[in-house]
């Protein structure tokens, strides 16, 4: 009978093997269900997985891999503090949108001044709006013991009525004629967060950059980092350990929120280039995938960041060249969490194969 | 002699790196009272995981009435008519005793039939108990109960008792003694493990040794010294501490009128504590789990806020005051339970080290850890312990509990305390580490030190405090000097009236 031994330690190679493991397992069930779809599988896996850095026309794809990836590491890094002291942020997508309409609100009230302090307020409010929106949840959470799971993801779908009525009302583009959607901020030039738009570089990039920087030094030299990972790991031990319990709910949802916030400004003022209906992407979501392939931690995060990114961009490629439906993309980046999260066991336990239990 | 119960020859059993059954043979007689002695790691719960169907010898062989005995799984050695109750209880909180009971059953009775069977065992053996009760609140000493019972239900004829003292009054242990010497008298076999040797000289036939794994010698515990049993268990000559005579300093803690409600549903409220605890002395506080002993500490350390003015530390009111501000002014505290809340299991014990000496060992400066200075304080609290671990880097989880226990107190006494609270400072550990954790508290004390004992190990508290209290529901009894206190006294003062019914000898 197969047995399950828990190690006395976790394995650290183990550690650095399963999400490798887990994207192969991807690889491996991927190919299997495009062969079902009736696709050549290594055709598939290969436009998906390599093309977008290889082909001949990967001049084009690789700044889209700054572009898809900025926004997951930025949400990611965030959401990975709280993950860690067992806070589970899951409606980071809603602190995105948020964030994005408020740093556009800002924006959008300068136009047509050019100044440079409108970035910067930009970047403010949109850190603050997404804040805010999160500490919703943190609030209840603290004070009323509600879910923070549950709320954080109602508040998404606030978010996105929210972001349709922006839209289409408020921030409508008076200039529009009548179409729903902002005015575009990638071309107002005191308001948009690109700094060099053919290499794929806009101000969330080397945000998440700074970040994943931050979070690397807090998670490993400084106390905050460590209260964050005694927390989630003991909760008791971080009560005598001095922790306020709620006062760390606050501040994780707080960082997830801002950075959330963040990603939503920088791309409502470069790649999207306005609030329009079809703003949330999914990215909110999509971060959470890719915390957890990076292992909570900040390099980590970056560097599945980069390999979720692929997979969008491979999608895309595999959409219109190969004809796959978008949801077969979705299934494959769903497949590898849940490979992610099943051969993360292994970190933990050891597989006994029939023998007694030791 | 006729043939016996049981008979074990040349059981061994090998894990990675460590034997931990070599060769063990003796053999447990019909109605025997069999004690297994020896020091934690020596193999005894290997041993009895091998009767009990846990573990799988590597060879040797057992014999159970002659027959071969070699159970794959608990359920076939429960079969076989081996029962065992556990250190740790298996039992819901929620549910009720006789829910409980039915929970371990293969097919189970209706509820009444069970309530009634669970009636008629306790009256027969004297261990009373309302099958209808909710398992949160009964006494640690009922839900032994509940074990036993469960056991006794399956008619067992050798039931395997795993430390069944560690959380009895007096009282209740006089209860245990009495129904477990009945059963033997009608012939129910007891393997009786322990690391208090006074019981054992009270209740066993037979006493067998282990060392290191392999059986060191055999005894009669009646006709042998606690002290010649202790030093056979650990192979050397035992050092018992030594309590110097010294001045008691002025007043440094004081509790006045220290209420709280219960932090949970199951846990206990404070009521009107007032204490006064000196330089230099150590304070033994008794009484049974679940009397308030984890929220008097939680009080104390600063985890669980109260007024102020109930908590004074050199006169300051610090009731309000969370546990690093505490530790700031000297007063130190080391909770009960080792993994999850002295100590995250799964972090290394430099880590943990930081848990608590962050603030007295300045190992962080403007919020950013000293990892070098962190690692030399985790390395310098295994040396002075003689925690036996490969190095400060091994996550806590990987300790056995004692060692982790000699851990988690080094790491407060090295930090110079002012006040130290302990809470079962040698609970599970074995007993020259139990010595060595006791000569250490003592030697703290005579260097000004008021520490503070919470244990339900009576003769630990009589050995080691000057001054003696007792915690019964949350209230403290004003303490006496431990010097004379009978024992009788003493489950006075426990007011552990928790059924003080001894068995009834005729049913």
């Amino acid at each position: 009978m197969l047995m399950l031994e828990k190690r006395p330690q976790p394995s650290r190679a183990w550690t650095y093997a399963t999400p490798v493991l887990a994207v192969v397992l991807t690889m491996l069930c991927g190919g299997l269900l495009f062969a079902a779809l009736g696709q050549d599988p290594f055709e598939t896996i290969r436009t998906i997985f390599l093309d977008p850095l290889f082909s001949e026309f990967a001049w084009f794809y690789r700044p889209q891999l700054l572009i898809k990836g900025a926004p997951l590491v930025l949400i990611a890094i965030g959401l990975s503090f709280g993950f860690r002291a067992g806070i589970w942020n899951i409606g980071a997508e809603g602190q995105y949108i948020v964030g994005a309409i408020c740093g556009a609100a800002v924006g959008l009230a300068f136009f047509p001044l050019e100044s440079f302090i409108i970035f910067p307020l930009m970047v403010l409010a949109g850190a603050v709006g997404g804040l805010l929106w999160a500490m919703i949840p943190g609030f209840l959470r603290v004070r009323f013991g509600t879910n923070e799971i549950l709320v954080s993801l109602m508040l998404v779908y606030v978010a996105e009525q929210l972001l349709a009525s922006m839209a289409l009302g408020t921030l409508r583009n008076p200039d529009g004629m009548g179409f729903p959607g902002s005015r575009n901020l990638a071309q107002y030039p005191s308001a948009t967060s690109w700094i060099n738009q053919s290499a794929g570089m806009h101000w969330g990039v080397v945000t998440g950059f700074i970040a994943v920087i931050f979070a690397y030094i807090a998670l490993s030299r400084h106390i905050f980092g460590f209260n964050v990972r005694l927390s989630g790991q003991s909760p008791r031990a971080a009560k005598f350990a001095g922790v306020n319990p709620g006062k760390l709910v606050l501040i994780c949802m707080g960082i997830s929120g801002a950075l959330a916030g963040l990603a939503g400004l920088f791309e409502v003022s470069g790649p999207a280039g306005q609030v329009s209906i079809d703003f949330g992407a999914g990215y909110g979501f999509t971060a959470i995938i890719v915390a957890f392939l990076g292992r909570l931690h900040p390099v980590g995060i970056l560097l599945a960041g980069g390999l979720m990114a692929l997979t969008y961009i491979g999608g895309e490629i595999a959409q219109s060249n190969l004809g796959l439906p978008v949801a077969a993309i979705q299934l494959l980046q769903g497949m590898l969490l849940f490979f992610l999260l099943a051969v993360d066991v292994l970190t933990n336990y050891r597989v006994n194969w029939g023998r007694q239990p030791a | 002699m006729t043939e016996p119960l049981l008979r074990l020859s040349g059981l061994t059993k090998a894990y990675p790196g460590v034997v931990a059954n070599k060769d063990v043979s003796f053999d447990i007689g019909r109605g025997e009272v069999h004690a297994l002695l020896g020091e934690n790691g020596a193999g005894k719960s290997t041993l009895v995981k091998t009767i009990y169907g846990l573990v799988k010898p590597d060879s040797g062989t057992m014999l159970l009435e002659g027959q071969s005995f070699q159970p794959p799984e608990p359920r076939a050695a429960r079969a076989a008519g081996v029962a065992m109750v556990f250190q740790h209880f298996s039992l819901f909180d929620a549910m009720n005793v006789a829910e409980n009971i039915a929970l371990g059953m293969e097919n189970p009775p209706p509820q009444a039939e069970i309530a009634a069977q669970v009636r008629a065992v306790s009256d027969q053996y004297g261990l009373p108990l309302d099958p209808t009760r909710i398992v949160g609140e009964l006494s640690a000493g009922e839900r032994q109960r509940v074990e036993i019972i469960r056991c006794l239900l399956q008619d067992p004829k050798l039931l395997i008792m795993d430390e069944p003292t560690s959380v009895l009054t007096p009282q209740e242990v006089a209860i245990l003694f009495e129904t477990l010497r009945k059963l033997s008298a009608e012939g129910t076999a007891i393997l009786y493990i322990s690391h208090k040797l006074e019981e054992i000289r009270a209740l066993c036939d037979n006493a067998t040794v282990l060392r290191l794994g392999q059986v060191v010698g055999t005894c009669d515990p009646r006709a042998t010294s606690a002290r010649e049993m202790a030093e056979l268990m650990v192979g050397t000559v035992l050092h018992v501490p030594e309590k110097a005579a010294r001045p008691m300093g002025d007043v440094i803690l004081s509790l006045k009128g220290l209420s709280a409600k219960a932090p949970h549903r199951f846990g206990t409220a404070l009521r009107d504590i007032n204490l006064e605890v000196r330089k230099g002395e150590v304070l033994g506080i008794g009484g049974v789990a679940g009397n308030g002993q984890d929220e008097l500490v939680a009080a104390l350390s600063g985890e669980m806020k109260t007024a102020s003015a109930m908590v004074t530390f050199k006169g300051q009111p610090i009731g309000h005051l969370s546990p690093n501000p505490r530790r700031k002014l000297g007063l130190l505290a080391a909770p009960e339970e080792r993994m999850g809340h002295a100590a995250a299991p799964d972090m290394s014990l430099t880590e943990n080290a930081i848990l608590t000496a962050m603030t007295r060992q300045k190992l962080t400066s403007r919020g950013f850890l000293h990892w070098a200075q962190a690692r030399r304080f985790a390395e310098g609290v295994i040396k002075t312990f003689d925690v036996r671990t490969p190095g400060p880097q091994n996550a806590a989880r990987s300790l056995s509990g004692g060692n982790l226990q000699k851990f988690v107190i080094g790491r407060e006494i090295m930090q110079d305390p002012e006040v130290l609270i302990v809470n079962q400072p040698t609970w599970g550990v074995d007993a020259s580490a139990a010595a060595a954790i006791r000569q250490a508290l003592l030697d703290l004390a005579a260097k000004g030190t008021a520490v503070i004992v919470i244990s339900q190990d009576l003769d630990e508290l009589m050995e080691i405090s000057d001054r003696f209290a007792a915690l019964n529901e949350g209230r403290l009894s004003a303490p006496r000097p431990a010097a004379g206190l009978t024992v009788d006294e003493i489950g006075l003062m426990l007011g552990g009236a928790h059924d003080m019914e001894v068995a009834h000898v005729d049913a």
